[in-house]
């Protein structure tokens, strides 16, 4: 399930950054920020209207760590696995994540796109450690249990939203 | 102005406007090796192998380290050899070393400078991967096990060729040359000229080897083998073959192909010279009616995809003459229409696109093609050496009749703006001596990418555009579409130089490219025959087996899907 591209809304941000080439990170972090990935279907728009070839921006999009040509879950879990958190047990509370949603180290969403898991080398938070990110929300000095209470309560959230 | 010096291993040697230390130490005749230095392309810096040390022990890359007077540097210190042999053996542990069944065995950078290093043991443990292999294209091969990230490949499709049908992706040890979203190269905007074949240093890249089947063919008693050949392949043989390079071998090849069993033996020259008078035609046409210009010429199949692809608005400017290959095989078909036999027209030709072209729809009748297959000039290399043919020794013969006859104008194909020389001699007015010989003053020759020339028809002045190298058909073609530039006809070849640098040729360097394009010229001098209307073979043609048949076999409509 992929979503949708608004063409108009990508040639809004590529008309912000005036068509430049230059400006591809920005433009792919603004789609980004849009679609919570960078769709396929807009390499080709993009080739075209900055005169860059589709095999640049994908090789732009796939050096950065931070950029995702695959579809995002709605809920994107970020696991720190620094120093701090790995010896803090990350890694317990991150496996009971991947079992119970049925994911692994390279399937990192689930297939209804509600979650995404993975893992970043520090969230700089290392007094919180172990410590997880549920989009831009901290939540400090988790369990393998309180993984899962924080999954149920955002499974909740979730149907209410759609109810 | 003084002459500035710099030191190159105590020797003093002149410094003359080079953009890098590597061109000075090369032309002290010092061979530093190199993986990813082309001087035609921009400076990558990744392979270190040319790593040079100064007076004070640093370590330069010479391709990226501008000369300066005074300089002192050494290029073959104890250190210096130790990072290369280090270099090599790094590549080598992650390199598949099956070189003997390998398609770049014998012409590979990496084994040859691996030989030369004298790397005899690899200290760190194999981590070669399992070959990774792209087929769908017609024209390359790609084998990313093989791949060791010079980045060659990628910036002559996209500095030299303007496609950038390939790049980097992925970071660190995940990186790979890729298409976008690694899609097979045939679904991306590649246009089959093979240049990334021609720079890559290992079997990454290779040209698609089509002798198995012609191999079959050529021993099967029910197939007639009929082979057409191209001008640029005489001169490009000689050196793989001990022979001297540029020398026009064309005697040789028809008497080692007659070895190797073909039926019959053509000159694509003949294909040639009908393009010139249909094009000819053509141009003069459009210019008497007023029509559209300019006309692009039709010839390199690599361009026609080009345009097909990024130009669909040029289609109608592109001539409608089939290429000197095609018009030749679809006479030669119809030729040998009535024969008993399965007839099998292969040609060798310079170019890897050829053999996409000649897979086209359009070149097909009831689904035969026209051209059944293309081997390239170093397949055909292959192919005499495996036959064990001692070239050197052959007595050269002449092709067969009743298409004998060629003209220096057609020959004159394989190199840039020989196109065009061939339609100046048809169309001018002058016919004399001395206007055949101005011509190739009126800046028609040469192997530089862009030239201009024009011609006086009938009080009217013809402008002319030559561009080899796709790049520089699409600055040319943005100049005139932002009405900066106009011109009547525009040639237009996809390798820089035209087909003698083609992708199909055996590899060679700028003096080696120089000496083909004088190998052709010379042929075009000692022709009895100048103007392609002078020979009589294709007048007979066109007053039988082309009467009534014209366009049927030699014009083309592109249905505009490559």
């Amino acid at each position: 399930m992929n979503a949708t591209v608004d063409f108009k809304e990508v040639d809004e941000i590529l008309a912000r950054y005036r068509y430049s080439a230059g400006s591809i990170i920005a433009i792919l972090q603004d789609i980004q920020a849009k679609y919570r990935y960078i769709p396929r279907e807009v390499f080709p728009v993009l080739s075209e209207k900055l005169h860059i070839s589709t095999a640049k921006i994908y090789s732009v999009a796939t050096f950065y760590e931070n950029f995702s040509l695959h579809p995002k879950g709605k809920y994107v879990i970020r696991v720190c696995d620094g120093t701090a958190c790995h010896v803090r047990k990350s890694i317990p509370m991150l496996e009971r994540m991947r079992k119970e949603l049925g994911l692994s180290e390279t399937k990192v969403t689930t297939d209804d796109l509600l979650f995404t898991v993975e893992t970043v080398s520090c969230l700089g938070a290392c007094g919180l450690a172990p410590v997880l990110t549920v989009n831009d929300k901290v939540y400090p000095s988790m369990t393998p249990d309180k993984a899962s209470e924080l999954l149920a309560k955002l499974r909740e959230e979730d149907c209410d939203a759609v109810n | 102005m003084s002459t500035e010096f710099m030191m190159i291993d105590n020797m003093p040697v002149e410094i003359a406007g080079e953009q890098n230390i590597l061109a000075v130490i090369r032309k002290a005749g010092i061979e530093l090796p190199t993986f990813c230095y082309y001087s035609e392309l921009s400076v990558y810096g990744a392979c270190r192998m040319c790593v040079v040390e100064d007076k004070s022990g640093e370590i330069h890359a010479s391709c990226s380290t501008p000369p300066q007077a005074g300089m002192e540097i050494r290029t073959n210190t104890p250190r210096l050899r130790k990072y290369r042999k280090m270099i090599l053996e790094l590549l080598l542990a992650n390199h598949c070393r099956d070189c003997t069944t390998c398609e770049k065995n014998g012409k590979c950078k990496l084994q040859e400078l691996a030989q030369r290093f004298g790397i005899k043991q690899v200290r760190f443990s194999n981590t070669a991967g399992d070959p990774e292999l792209d087929t769908s294209s017609l024209a390359i091969v790609r084998d990313k096990s093989k791949c060791i990230l010079c980045g060659d490949c990628v910036r002559m499709c996209e500095e030299v060729q303007n496609i950038g049908a390939i790049d980097f992706a992925h970071r660190g040890s995940k990186m790979t040359i890729s298409t976008a979203f690694d899609e097979p190269i045939a679904a991306t905007k590649c246009i089959g000229c093979g240049q990334c074949a021609a720079v890559c240093p290992t079997g990454a890249i290779v040209v698609k080897n089509d002798t198995a089947k012609l191999w079959k063919d050529l021993s099967d008693r029910n197939a007639k083998v009929v082979v057409q050949i191209a001008p640029a392949v005489r001169v490009g043989v000689g050196a793989e073959l001990g022979l001297a390079e540029g020398d026009n071998v064309m005697g040789k090849i028809v008497a080692a192909l007659r070895r190797l069993g073909f039926d019959e033996v053509f000159d694509t020259t003949t294909g040639a010279d009908l393009t010139v008078l249909e094009e000819a035609g053509e141009f003069l046409g459009k210019v008497q009616k007023g029509e559209k210009l300019p006309l692009f010429t039709s010839c390199c199949p690599a361009w026609v995809k080009y345009a097909e692809l990024n130009h669909p608005e040029l289609m109608e400017n592109i001539s409608t003459c089939r290429s000197p290959m095609q018009m030749f095989g679809a006479v030669l078909k119809e030729h040998y229409s009535h024969s008993n036999r399965r007839v099998v027209v292969v040609a060798i030709m310079p170019c890897t696109a050829k053999k996409q072209e000649a897979a086209r729809d359009e070149f097909k009748e009831a689904g035969v093609p026209y051209v059944d297959y293309v081997i390239t000039t170093q397949e055909l290399v292959q192919m005499i050496r495996e036959a064990g043919i001692v070239f050197s020794e052959i007595e050269p013969e002449a092709v067969d009749m009743p298409f004998g006859a060629t003209s220096g104008a057609g020959v004159i194909f394989g190199v840039t703006g020989g196109v065009t020389e061939a339609v100046i001699r048809r169309i001018s007015d002058d016919k004399s001596v001395p206007a055949l010989r101005a011509i190739p003053f009126s800046g028609v020759r040469g192997l530089q990418g862009v030239k201009e020339t024009s011609l006086d028809y009938h009080g009217r002045e013809v402008k002319i555009a030559i561009v080899s190298g796709i790049k520089n058909a699409e600055n040319l073609i943005k100049k005139m579409q932002r009405g900066e530039k106009y011109y009547d006809f525009v040639e237009v070849m996809a390798c820089p130089g035209g087909c003698i640098c083609g992708a199909g040729q055996p590899v060679t360097d700028s003096e080696g490219k120089k000496r083909r394009s004088a190998g052709l010229y010379e042929t075009d001098r000692m022709s009895t025959i100048k103007r392609s209307e002078e020979n009589p073979v294709i007048m007979a043609l066109y007053g039988g087996l082309l009467k009534g048949k014209v366009h049927k076999l030699l014009h083309v409509h592109y249905h505009g899907k490559a």
